[in-house]
């Protein structure tokens, strides 16, 4: 039996729009498993990003409770849930999302120096992780003289800087050509493979064909689970 | 962690060049112009009190000052000769008259430095009235005599370590100007700048140190009672008129009263002081509001970094700290260029009154001063960037990361 790392029961989320109220999660009960590559689909508007931004301890539900090994992390103040998600979830996103005065050294770095590494051991493992993903021969270049593709492999070596648990994907093949995209699916299985738990966000039947299990999400609501492995 | 803050706030600086440059020149013209003032107004002050403080009122002074046309720093002052005293006692109603040299001198001792000013003592039978008039009193040693050479007697300041590090004490050698002196006495503590302050030596001692011969800097005329006092102004001047050749309205000399001449000197320089000060803090705060603003920008437009960051486990307080930081740094950096600036201005100024003929003139910026408008600034910029950092480290992660 694997253990469950992170669990929503009866997950509520509900934004206010003036006077109208709009319920972007109603009741969603998702648990997430060790190990495994979870892809969570839906069309836009299905609630599939607000799931995403609660698992990945971003936000808080309005409603519901969320577990985290077991912890119930749905009430703690945004300083707290910063610190959980620093050790425990890497990020990588459509757009990349990195800093741009900083270098590709600087962005791996980032993480470990809010989780108070010393600088001796954050440029060793920014090294080995660029070199990882093939881009030791970029460590000073910005964001903006790389390629999409680059980038992409600069914000996953930054996911994985501080060895965390999981790592949450947020359409990371979105901005990228069919190829390239592809280079990014084949290193998250590899690092599926390796142990990692991966959650992936996506709207893409092919990509989340690559998942080992897809959760659909409709209005808010799980609507199928299909376990493929 | 606070070294890789100040680092990356450093680098946000850095990024947006030209507008933090903009926003760092409100800070360093308010600061540059505390710097130069405070900086002057010390050797203003040492200038004004050592030139008529302290003589009481049945007393005169006679100054040489240049004319008052043509441009400045030509030499345009024509010493006062000391044959002159002579003269000016066969006046009625003149007491005695004292020559003195009255120059800046650098006193050194136990390895630091001070800027202070050596006054002459006239020798012979003028030297006790010259005593009594100055109630000039030792604590310890003894007043100089006649036939002391290379030895000086010091103000009360001098006996405390705050000068020095270490007191000057009766016995000890202390160089003025560079040539060596040994201290015979220190003098009674008045409570008054200019005495506490002074370095007395006989006159001749102070002629060789400045080279002259001839010439005096300040004539002291005594007069026998108050009420005589215009009447000897007004012969004096006919006198110095006849002796220099020059026509009533032309006077290239100045004879005061000194308790007045300090008096409206302090009132000149309180008003000046007073409106460079106003625009000092106008420009401050102007300069605040500017980093604010610059600040809000910076917030506004690095929302989705600040999202970014919270993302990647950046706690509020960091944010906080990120942006607190780097508003100080444009405070600082304006308060280092403001205080250089200050610094040179300053001394360009008093270089340019010393050029004009007033030589005691010397500007003083102490490491205090430049400690304290470093600090100052650090901290203006803090204090406005307050709330520009806590609406960042308040932003949500999530509507943060939408930009």
């Amino acid at each position: 039996m694997k253990k469950s790392i992170i669990k929503l029961v009866k997950v509520w989320k509900t934004y206010k729009m003036g006077d109208v109220e709009v319920h972007a999660l109603r009741g969603l009960d998702l648990e997430v498993m060790q190990g495994e590559f979870l892809a969570i689909q839906g069309p836009s508007g299905s609630g599939k990003s607000t799931a995403m931004n609660l698992v990945g301890c971003l936000d808080i539900p309005t409603k519901g409770t969320i577990f985290l090994d077991t912890h119930d992390i749905s009430k703690l103040t945004e300083s707290n849930l910063a610190q959980i998600r620093g050790r425990k979830i890497g990020f990588i996103f459509q757009q990349f999302n990195l800093i741009n005065t900083l270098t590709s050294m600087e962005n791996v770095m980032l993480p470990m120096m809010f989780q108070g590494f010393s600088e001796e051991k954050r440029r060793k493992r920014a090294i080995e992780l660029l070199e990882l993903v093939s881009l030791g021969d970029r460590l000073d270049h910005k964001p903006k003289e790389l390629s999409g593709g680059q980038q992409q492999r600069v914000a996953i070596a930054r996911a994985l800087a501080v060895d965390p648990d999981v790592i949450l994907a947020d359409e990371p093949t979105g901005n990228l050509d069919s190829k390239t995209g592809d280079s990014v699916m084949d290193f998250l299985n590899k690092l599926n493979k390796e142990g990692k738990t991966i959650v992936m966000v996506t709207h893409d039947d092919e990509l989340a064909q690559k998942a080992g299990r897809i959760v659909y999400l409709k209005d808010g609501q799980v609507i199928t689970k299909e376990d493929r492995k | 962690m606070l070294v890789d803050l100040l680092k990356l706030s450093w680098a946000g600086i850095k990024h947006r060049r030209l507008r933090s440059w903009l926003t760092m020149i409100g800070i360093f013209i308010g600061i540059a112009a505390v710097v130069s003032l405070v900086g002057l107004g010390e050797g203003l002050r040492v200038a004004i009190t050592s030139q008529f403080g302290f003589l009481g009122t049945d007393s005169l002074t006679v100054t040489a000052v240049s004319p008052g046309f043509g441009p400045p720093g030509q030499g345009a002052v024509n010493p006062l000769k000391d044959d002159l005293m002579k003269k000016i006692e066969s006046i009625q109603g003149v007491n005695t008259a004292y020559a003195r040299i009255v120059e800046s001198a650098l006193l050194e001792y136990n390895d630091n430095q001070r800027m202070s000013y050596v006054g002459s003592v006239p020798e012979g039978h003028d030297r006790k009235s010259f005593e009594t008039m100055l109630n000039l009193n030792i604590e310890t040693g003894r007043l100089l005599r006649d036939s002391d050479k290379a030895k000086v007697v010091l103000g009360n300041r001098y006996s405390t370590e705050d000068i020095f590090g270490k007191p000057v004490e009766v016995g000890k050698e202390v160089l003025i100007n560079g040539e060596p002196f040994i201290v015979i006495g220190i003098l009674e503590k008045k409570g008054s700048f200019i005495v506490d302050g002074s370095i007395l030596m006989n006159e001749q001692d102070a002629k060789e140190l400045y080279n002259d011969d001839k010439t005096v800097d300040l004539i002291i005329v005594k007069v026998e009672s108050e009420a005589l006092v215009p009447q000897v102004q007004e012969n004096v001047e006919k006198l110095l008129r006849k002796e220099r050749g020059v026509k009533v309205g032309e006077e290239d000399f100045q004879v005061q009263t000194p308790a007045k001449a300090l008096e409206s000197l302090n009132q000149t320089l309180f008003a000046i002081q007073l409106f460079v000060y106003i625009i000092a803090t106008i420009s401050l705060v102007v300069g605040g509001i500017g980093i604010m603003n610059t600040m809000y920008t910076a917030v506004l437009e690095r929302t989705r970094e600040i999202g970014i960051m919270k993302a990647i486990g950046a706690r509020n307080s960091m944010i906080f700290l990120l942006f607190f930081l780097e508003s100080g740094f444009i405070g600082l950096v304006g308060g280092i260029i403001g205080t250089g600036l200050g610094f040179s201005l300053s001394h360009g100024l008093a270089f340019l009154a010393r050029q004009a003929g007033f030589r005691l003139i010397q500007a003083s910026v102490s490491p205090l001063l430049i400690f304290g408008s470093l600090a100052f600034s650090f901290s203006l910029g803090t204090i406005f960037g307050v709330l520009p950092a806590l609406r960042a480290a308040k932003m949500q992660p999530v509507e943060a990361l939408r930009g």
